[in-house]
């Protein structure tokens, strides 16, 4: 065991017991360069040397900014030797909200990938009077700054040398006089309402919960995940930061943003996290292209996926299966299971996670199937992630598994779920009024979302609890229950249900291009991008088969029968968080969806119309704006009275 | 506003050793077709120009002049201080000008990384035959070229298409590797056949920063036709008007807005000479 009890020190041990194991890689034109645990130990103690010769101070806050990158998360810890806090910031986020949290958080110091990141810290400087030194790692096109306060990484790990060489012990005592009660990181949540707020982490927050989830899943040192989700979320901290430095496993960073899938295969991790988005997209891109593939191949596909989805789950849950179906399944392992596997990147995963949003029954149990042990977990931020887990051999499609080891769990009168953990978080930075409403003084949490806790232990969480309501006949209207429903097809990417204190429920719908392109491409149908192609009535008849089917299944339930959702249209551009439609983690905002597109909300629910225009402002990536009109249709379905019974799926 | 009119008046530059490449006094025609006419500019050394003008107005039959491609009639060019009066494409590549073209034409068949890899093949020295074993020192060239292909794919950030074959490549993105292509060849001049027709805004501005970033990054001059006026005037420190084959204004950017001839030409007034 361990003794170190921050991740500093941990930092020190690795490069003293493992000092030539990898601890990180990073893909540089077309090739993996790794840097042992003894290399990262040195870019670590340079650039803190560095920072502390431009003036960097303990308790200092310095902004990360930028794609996973070996030197960005060096840049994290050695704020955390130098006994300072980082703060990471969404890589995508504009200049406009990037200023609220550097000043919010009292930033002095600002560690950006490159340029364009750089051009946007830039932007904003006047806004934020405690920024002072600004560094960039990649320097092209940054020749022409002159700014005295703009610092080269590289320089400033070269300066960080020398003052080494004169002050021997420096970084080892810097590092010593971290405890374990200092804070760890800041970081902010991305505010599915109202602005962002920091919430502060311990150093005991990240390494409890690192080290109790990693005995939890019996992860050791030979873990290899890639880190691809933002720096500025909490999960990446843990998964990437804490667990890493608590275990000493190896953490990859794709090439680019583009690249990630390609180098996932190339990686292999045998520990993955990913949004059911991702797994989705994946399992879009293995039907599209078994689509095109030869009709043998189709053929031994579809039977072998048959006979893994009957038995596979029950192969990986490790229950009595007939000796003749583990035949067959092995024999399915040899032709398909294994060599598809091997190309989405999957052939060492040991454990993989999701959590964020519900996931489709058939994702979860096509990668299950397969023999991906593939599990779901409930947190957020301010729980340090962790809340609840699904043990081996106890996952469900339908619920985010038990109480994580060390958590306790209770549901108030209004279905609200609240917890105490090693993991609550400290408070809100610099916002007492927002950390009392959400942390009691015994420190118990309140989620904001409504669940129930079933009689097995496991955990189900319905909605968002502010956003469950009723209709105007009394019904209960779960919103999000609804539209993850309509989310499990393909063709359908985001959608947005509109039913509280109306009369019957209506729908905004975003088609998923890529499936649709590809089902049009096959329909000889010819588009010219999103908007073409959202407006088309073959497209409008195809949403029509989910929703019915979607209401089928509603019309079944007693409590949500009322619910079924009689007229939707198809928005005629993308939700996009750049608009802030969406949050950085691509969670739907709903009241401001709400409100940008009001008269479309009035004429779906005015059912004499049969279709509505709307202007709407688009923000492109740079910050610029443009105007967007259009005109939707919209499309009445048809209710369904009685049950109807199950048509084979 | 002297500069402009002087330089136009006089027809002629004197020539100063600042000037990377030197057209003096170029005529064109095809036929009855005079498609130049008398032309003459500089291009000083790490500049941008821009050639703009009215369709049909000798653009790209001016880059091809200066690429070796057209043969013109009367006048001459001068390239780092060389003069020369014809010349075939691949000399002009050799001495370092490359272009892309205002219609695609990379090799659609093949890889991102192979068409920027077949821009690499004047700088190898060995023969087919040792590229074809791959032993020995035909397989360090192949290696040093090859890094210097990734460092172009990790410039114009392509490396998520480095293995697609550009025939599969939307168009923005197969400009871009056109523009790799150029690029592999270590031009000193490159000439950009209008870069960025059919893009929408923001791959305008990606295609604006690599051009700007070319040019910082590694001295590259850079000779562009564009329609976007936005674009050219944000981009070129210089530009030249042209009009049914003649020259009828150059200067900086501030200096052509203001020009009344150019105006005109663009406004379609009838031509009185």
């Amino acid at each position: 065991m361990s003794e170190a009890d921050t991740l500093p020190k941990f930092l020190l041990e690795h490069a003293r017991d493992r000092a030539d194991q990898p601890a990180y890689r990073e893909k540089d034109l077309g090739i993996w360069q790794t840097w042992n645990w003894a290399q990262t130990e040195k870019e670590i103690r340079y650039l803190a040397c560095g920072l502390k010769q431009l003036g960097y101070e303990r308790g200092d806050k310095l902004a990360v900014i930028g794609d996973n990158r070996p030197c960005l998360y060096w840049a994290i810890m050695a704020a955390q030797c130098l006994g300072g806090i980082p703060v990471p910031l969404y890589q995508d986020s504009v200049a406009q909200e990037m200023k609220f949290v550097l000043a919010n958080a009292e930033v002095r110091f600002a560690v950006v990938e490159n340029q364009e990141q750089a051009d946007k810290v830039l932007e904003i400087l006047e806004d934020c009077p405690k920024l002072e030194t600004l560094i960039y790692e990649d320097p092209r096109g940054m020749n022409s700054y002159q700014h005295e306060f703009l610092h080269r990484f590289a320089e400033v790990q070269q300066l960080g040398e020398r003052y080494d060489e004169q002050h021997k012990d420096f970084f080892e005592n810097s590092i010593q006089e971290v405890s374990r009660s200092d804070t760890s990181i800041i970081l902010y949540t991305s505010g599915t309402t109202g602005v962002p707020k920091g919430v502060v982490l311990s150093q005991d927050n990240l390494v409890q919960t690192s080290r109790i989830s990693a005995d939890f899943d019996q992860l050791t040192s030979d873990e290899e995940v890639l880190a691809y989700l933002p720096m500025a979320w909490v999960g990446d901290n843990v998964f990437s930061i804490g667990q890493a430095y608590v275990r000493g496993f190896c953490v990859n960073c794709p090439e680019n943003r583009d690249t990630v899938l390609n180098d996932l295969k190339e990686i292999g991790p045998t520990y993955y996290f990913a949004p059911p988005a991702i797994f989705e997209s994946l399992l879009t891109r293995v039907m599209i292209r078994m689509e095109d593939a030869g009709w043998m191949k189709r053929k031994m596909f579809n039977y072998f996926m048959e006979h893994s989805r009957r038995v596979g789950t029950d192969i990986l849950d490790r229950k009595p299966v007939s000796f003749i179906d583990r035949m067959i399944y092995a024999l399915g392992s040899l032709m398909v299971y294994e060599p598809l596997k091997n190309n989405l990147g999957f052939t060492r995963l040991k454990l993989a996670y999701t959590a964020g949003e519900a996931i489709g029954p058939e994702i979860f149990t096509f990668f299950r199937s397969l023999g991906i042990n593939i599990k779901q977990l409930y947190g957020q931020t301010e729980a340090t992630v962790f809340i609840c887990v699904q043990p081996d051999g106890e996952v469900m499609a339908d619920t985010v598994g038990k109480m994580a080891p060390g958590v306790e769990l209770k549901i108030a009168d209004d279905g609200e779920v609240f917890y105490r953990s090693p993991g609550v978080f400290q408070e809100y930075f610099n916002n007492p009024e927002a950390t009392s409403k959400t942390k009691s003084e015994d420190g118990w949490v309140a989620t904001g979302d409504a669940g129930i806790l079933q009689d097995n232990g496991h955990l189900m969480i319905i909605d968002r609890a502010k956003d469950v309501g009723k209709m105007k006949d009394g019904t209960l209207f779960a919103p999000k229950y609804l539209e993850n429903k309509l989310k499990f097809f393909p063709f359908i990417k985001e959608v947005v249900t509109f039913g509280k204190d109306f009369d019957f429920v209506s729908a905004f719908i975003c088609i998923d291009i890529e499936a649709v392109g590809n089902w049009a491409e096959r329909q000889n149908l010819a588009y010219s991008g999103y908007t073409d192609l959202a407006s088309r009535d073959e497209i409008y008849d195809l949403v029509y088969e989910c929703v019915e089917s979607v209401n089928v299944d509603l019309a079944r339930d007693d409590k949500l029968r009322g619910s079924q959702i009689l007229r939707f249209l198809i928005l005629h551009k993308e939700l996009d968080a750049d608009d802030g439609e969406l949050t950085r983690t691509r969670k739907v905002r709903r009241n401001i969806v709400a409100e940008r597109y009001q008269p479309l909300i009035d004429a779906l629910q005015d059912e004499s119309q049969k279709q509505c225009s709307i202007e709407t402002e688009m923000t492109f990536e740079d910050g610029r704006k443009g105007t967007v009109e259009a005109d939707l249709k919209i499309m009445n379905v048809q209710k369904i009275s009685t049950p109807v019974h199950a048509k084979a799926a | 506003m002297n500069e402009a009119s002087n330089s136009e008046e006089n027809q002629q530059i004197p020539p100063t050793g600042d000037f990377l490449l030197e057209v003096d006094q170029i005529s064109l025609s095809f036929g009855g077709v005079k498609a130049l006419q008398d032309v003459s500019f500089g291009v000083e050394k790490q500049q941008i120009m821009a050639i703009i003008g009215p369709n049909g107005a000798g653009k790209t039959s001016m880059l091809n002049v200066i690429n070796g491609f057209y043969h013109p009639q009367q006048g001459q060019i001068h390239f780092k201080g060389l003069h020369r009066k014809q010349m075939r494409p691949h000399e002009a590549a050799v001495q370092g000008i490359a272009r892309t073209f205002q219609n695609v034409a990379l090799f659609k068949g093949m890889s991102t990384l192979n068409n920027i890899m077949a821009g690499r093949n004047l700088k190898m020295k060995r023969n087919l035959f040792w590229q074809a074993l791959y032993y020995g020192p035909a397989r360090d060239e192949e290696m040093e070229h090859r890094l210097r292909a990734e460092e172009i794919i990790d410039f114009l950030e392509i490396q998520a298409i480095r293995k697609t074959s550009v025939g599969r490549l939307p168009y923005g993105l197969q400009k871009r590797v056109e523009l790799g292509r150029a690029l592999a060849m270590e031009p000193e001049l490159l000439l950009l056949d209008e870069p960025m027709a059919g893009m929408n805004l923001e791959e305008k501005q990606d295609m604006s920063r690599f051009i700007l970033d070319i040019n910082e990054q590694y001295g590259t001059t850079i000779v562009l036709i564009e329609h976007d006026m936005g674009v050219v005037m944000d981009l070129s420190e210089r530009l030249i008007v042209l009009d049914y084959g003649r020259k009828i204004a150059e200067g900086t950017p501030d200096e052509i807005r203001g020009n009344q001839k150019v105006i005109d030409a663009y406004l379609g007034v009838t031509q009185t000479n």
